[in-house]
């Protein structure tokens, strides 16, 4: 079954469809309002932001994941097809490995971000943020592989936060203790297939289940009888948002233009533009963009992306950025306020050399009290670390909740 | 001793290929080309069609580069000419043709003003060819801001500058246009129009009224080595007494040249050249390999698009490359009589262009997949100036003809006889006995070209030839420099700067790439 009935033919006149998890959000959804997210209805919140995001934090929340756009790559040249269109070592991604990637255009700048799942040996699924099917397709020349973009076919649910592991646990997935940080493996449930991944967009312990749309609500329902004791909360975009600054996790769109949008191809970012150099393996062959990148290494970056601690209580979204001695530094690319860290934080694009870890700021920052404006300039500096980074994330078995 | 290093393969024995070996050799690098055919020489040599008749595919020099010539030795190589600066005689049914050469036209009912014009046309084409020529023998520059390529671009725009005020707003006007256009405002005379544009799009996927048809037509005049823009010559031997002679400097220089020996395979050792992989597997090392296959062929087949960035890979797979031009040879018992053409006539460039509407509706059809019903052609009987072609008393005809798409509707196995069917048609209507003297034949379709030559799309200039694929848009971005992006990767063929036709400068450049690598 499909989530998107593409025999009818009037499919074509509704751009955005329900997800396979629909009748359940709707039930969870108090607020009763619904936002677009790629082909989907999403749920900015279903009751209030805070609660599912500390549901996140501090037991766990359901986030559905199926708008993500996502694909299959097989055939014999699946390997090196991958490896020529991602910048990072694709061969190191062992089966039942999950890696985060970007790909790049021939100028070096970034297309998209995604993660790459190596289901089984030589099948891989890709999941971008944009649709990709047309430049995974440019890319197929001289390769013998199979594309599909079955994003429609795959139903995703994200549960993320402490309490997660626990929550699986009692649903019947014997053994999902064992499973390591961007492992993936499979269940028999009720006679269907899951797949788990110990993955997700929080920076905290959580996993992404995926199956077939048609197995859709009898997941969420397992999952809410089996979570009901561990805080278990239908969590909304918004919630997610914070939870990803908090980690450090960059959103196209948001820290980044995705290349094949730019009209000014100035605006958009390389690898190492947004701090994501690790991701780039110059010694695995070609690669989209490996010259470019190459020069960029030789020359220099135009920018860098950075992590911001900035005084004061005011998210700073949408600030621009200025040294110490009052010029233009850059701007910030998404801000909150971190009920964890207690702080004030920001992802910022900071023209290089700028932006060492450190590096001393003032961000200007309009806010509003009351409908009244007011403008600070909060001093801030550049913190390597990301700021939500608890060992949990890391340990196998995840301690039980 | 020479290291590894200085070793070079060159895939493929064209003219290029071997002014290519031939200049690397005298610069000292130890270069053995690999010819699949088992004579060098591509789409120029000369072969036997038929016994005792010989033939060469490129049948007219009208682009050989001076500098080339004297500077690899040719004519002390063995190469002359049989017959130098050929007139052009436009065809008439009637046999009321006309005479054209460099400087004058003559004969029909040309009106004075159309020969005064012929005049004037031939002044301002001759002076913007020359723009061309300049570029001939240049590595095109790219657009950074890299001081060399800058005063290359520096240059090429004071060119057009001193040109003067009138010359080089004509041209900005007519560079990019067509030259249907172009004729109607210079001339009258229907005979004399259609010969002109028959210029514009031998070899070429356009008629008349395509654009670049003007562009097309200068760079058919960027020669000079007959003393005017574009003057034809017959050498003796045909074509392949150029690439015998090329061959031959490229020996003496120390290049070794192996026929038989297709190349299935270009080798990579990690993200550099290694060497190329024959047909039967036998490898062979070497860090620079130069192709002189066309651009496609070699990345798409020989290279593998893999080992490029997809950017580039559909760069390359996006070339324009569908020959339309077939190649023909009659084996001839004696002179064909073409109706009002005299004997001491018969020897120069017969074409068959009767007005420019004739030429585009003879392009219509191949837009469609369908051959030319009424088709155009060029025609040359060799054999007049060189007795060695034919037995004694016997003549070889030398005719392209256009046009004959690539990939046929009906394919070429089915509609070669009807072509060849339309091609005797057309003929016999200048020449009516032209069945009778014909004993035997040849014709090549682009679908034979490229088996025959490894020409990809069986394409004249290995890629069409257009402003949008010309200078540091040849064969792509990113490439235009003869270095590909692969390390140790050269392109040297007529999918290069500056194009196809017996010129010698797009092996030279690329020997040049290569040296100053
Ligand atoms: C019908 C026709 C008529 C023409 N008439 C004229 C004319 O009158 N005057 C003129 O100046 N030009 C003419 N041309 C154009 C001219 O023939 C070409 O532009 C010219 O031959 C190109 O030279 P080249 O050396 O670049 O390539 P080619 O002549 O195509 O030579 C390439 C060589 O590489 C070899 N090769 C390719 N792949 C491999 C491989 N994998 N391994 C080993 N060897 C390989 C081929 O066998 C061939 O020998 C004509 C072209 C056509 C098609």
């Amino acid at each position: 079954m499909r989530t998107v009935d593409f025999s009818r033919e009037d499919h074509y006149k509704n751009a955005v469809f329900p997800s396979p998890f629909h009748s359940r959000q709707k039930q969870h959804n108090k607020l009763r309002e619904w936002s677009r997210w790629s082909d989907y209805l999403s749920v900015p919140a279903y009751w209030c932001e805070s609660m599912e995001y500390f549901a996140g934090r501090n037991a766990c929340g359901v986030f559905d994941i199926t708008p993500m756009v996502k694909h299959l790559v097989t055939g014999p040249d699946a390997l090196p097809y991958l490896n020529r269109l991602m910048t990072r070592d694709v061969s190191k991604i062992k089966p039942g490995r999950v890696g985060y990637s970007v790909w790049c255009n021939e100028q070096g700048r970034v297309i998209d971000d995604g993660t790459i799942f190596h289901l089984t040996e030589g099948v891989y699924r890709i999941c971008s943020q944009e649709h990709q099917i047309d430049w995974f397709m440019t890319n197929t020349l001289g390769f013998d592989v199979t594309i599909v973009e079955d994003t429609h076919d795959v139903a995703g649910l994200a549960l993320q936060g402490p309490t997660s592991c626990a929550v699986l646990r009692d649903m019947g997935l014997d053994g999902i203790e064992n499973l390591t940080p961007f492992g993936l493996t499979y269940f028999d449930f009720h006679g269907t297939e899951l797949m788990v991944s110990r993955t997700g967009f929080t920076g905290d312990l959580g996993y992404e289940l995926w199956t077939s749309p048609e197995n859709a609500e009898m997941l969420w329902d397992r999952l809410f009888e089996a979570g009901e004791q561990r805080g278990i909360k239908a969590m909304g975009s918004d919630a997610l948002e914070l939870l990803r600054i908090e980690a450090g996790f960059i959103l196209a769109g948001a820290d980044f233009l995705p290349a094949a949008e730019a009209v000014r191809p100035t605006h958009t970012r390389s690898p190492f533009e947004l701090g994501l150099g690790w991701l780039v393996s110059f010694d695995k062959g070609v690669f989209n963009g490996r010259q470019a990148l190459l020069e960029e290494k030789q020359n220099g970056s135009r920018f860098h992306l950075v992590k911001l601690d900035i005084d004061g209580n005011k998210p700073a979204n949408q600030s621009f950025v200025y040294t110490k001695n009052k010029k233009y530094a850059g701007t910030v690319t998404s801000a909150m306020w971190s009920p964890s860290a207690k702080a004030s934080i920001a992802l910022a694009s900071l023209e290089a050399p700028l932006g060492k870890p450190g590096e001393e700021f003032e961000v200007e920052i309009y806010y509003q009290r009351e409908l009244k404006w007011s403008r600070v300039m909060a001093p801030a500096r550049v913190v390597k670390d990301v700021f939500w980074d608890p060992p949990r994330k890391r340990q196998t078995p995840p301690a039980d909740f | 001793m020479i290291s590894k290093m200085e070793s070079v393969i060159i895939i493929g024995g064209g003219h290029n290929g071997l002014a290519c070996a031939a200049y690397l050799a005298k610069a000292g690098r130890k270069v053995t080309v690999l010819e699949a055919a088992g004579q060098v020489g591509g789409a120029a040599a000369t072969r036997e069609f038929a016994t005792g008749y010989k033939a060469s595919c490129a049948h007219l020099l009208n682009l050989l580069d001076d500098g080339i010539s004297k500077e690899l030795g040719l004519a002390s190589n063995g190469l002359s000419m049989a017959k130098s600066g050929l007139n052009t005689i436009a065809l008439a049914t009637d046999g009321n043709h006309l005479t054209i050469s460099a400087d004058r036209v003559d004969g029909g009912s040309l009106s004075g003003e159309d020969q005064a014009a012929y005049k004037e046309y031939r002044r301002f084409m001759s002076k913007y060819a020359g723009i061309i020529a300049a570029m001939h023998n240049m590595v095109p520059p790219r657009i950074t801001q890299d001081r060399g390529d800058l005063m290359a671009l520096g240059k090429l725009a004071l060119k057009v500058r001193m040109l003067g005020r009138d010359d080089m707003r004509e041209l900005l006007r007519i560079a990019g246009i067509n030259i249907y256009d172009v004729l109607k405002e210079n001339f009258d005379n229907p005979l004399l129009k259609g010969a002109l544009s028959l210029d514009a799009v031998l070899g070429t996927f356009s008629g008349p009224r395509s654009n670049n048809s003007v562009f097309t037509a200068l760079h058919r005049m960027s020669g000079n080595n007959a003393g005017a823009a574009g003057a034809a010559s017959i050498p003796a031997g045909g074509m392949g007494a150029v690439t015998d002679a090329l061959a031959a400097a490229a020996k003496k220089a120390g290049a070794e040249i192996r026929t038989g020996s297709p190349v299935s395979k270009i080798l990579m050792d990690g993200m550099q050249v290694s060497g190329v992989e024959l047909t039967g597997g036998e490898q062979i090392s070497a860090t620079t390999v130069v192709s002189n296959a066309d651009p496609k062929t070699t990345i798409m087949e020989l290279l593998g698009a893999r080992h490029v960035e997809a950017g580039f890979a559909r760069k390359i797979n996006n070339i324009r490359a569908k020959g339309n031009a077939a190649k023909l040879h009659l084996a001839l018992d004696g002179l064909p009589d073409f109706t009002g053409v005299s004997p001491d006539q018969l020897g120069e460039r017969l074409v068959i262009a009767p007005t420019v509407e004739y030429v585009e509706l003879a392009f219509n059809h191949c837009k469609y997949g369908e051959f030319s019903a009424n088709p155009v052609a060029e025609i040359t009987i060799p054999s007049i100036h060189d007795t060695a072609l034919a037995p004694d008393g016997k003549h070889v005809l030398s005719a392209i003809v256009q046009y004959a798409p690539r990939n046929l509707g009906v394919g070429w196995n089915e509609g070669k006889g009807a072509f060849m069917e339309a091609i005797f048609n057309t003929l016999s209507a200048y020449a009516p006995d032209i069945r009778e003297k014909t004993v035997a034949s040849e014709l090549l379709t682009p679908e034979d070209l490229e088996n025959e030559f490894r020409m990809g799309g069986g394409h004249w200039h290995h890629g069409e030839l257009s402003l949008d694929q010309f200078l540091m848009l040849r064969p792509v971005p990113g490439s235009a420099q003869y270095k590909t992006p692969v390390e140790g990767l050269y392109f040297c063929g007529a999918g290069c700067h500056p194009g196809g036709g017996v010129m010698g400068s797009a092996g030279k450049n690329a020997a040049t790439a290569v040296l100053s690598n």
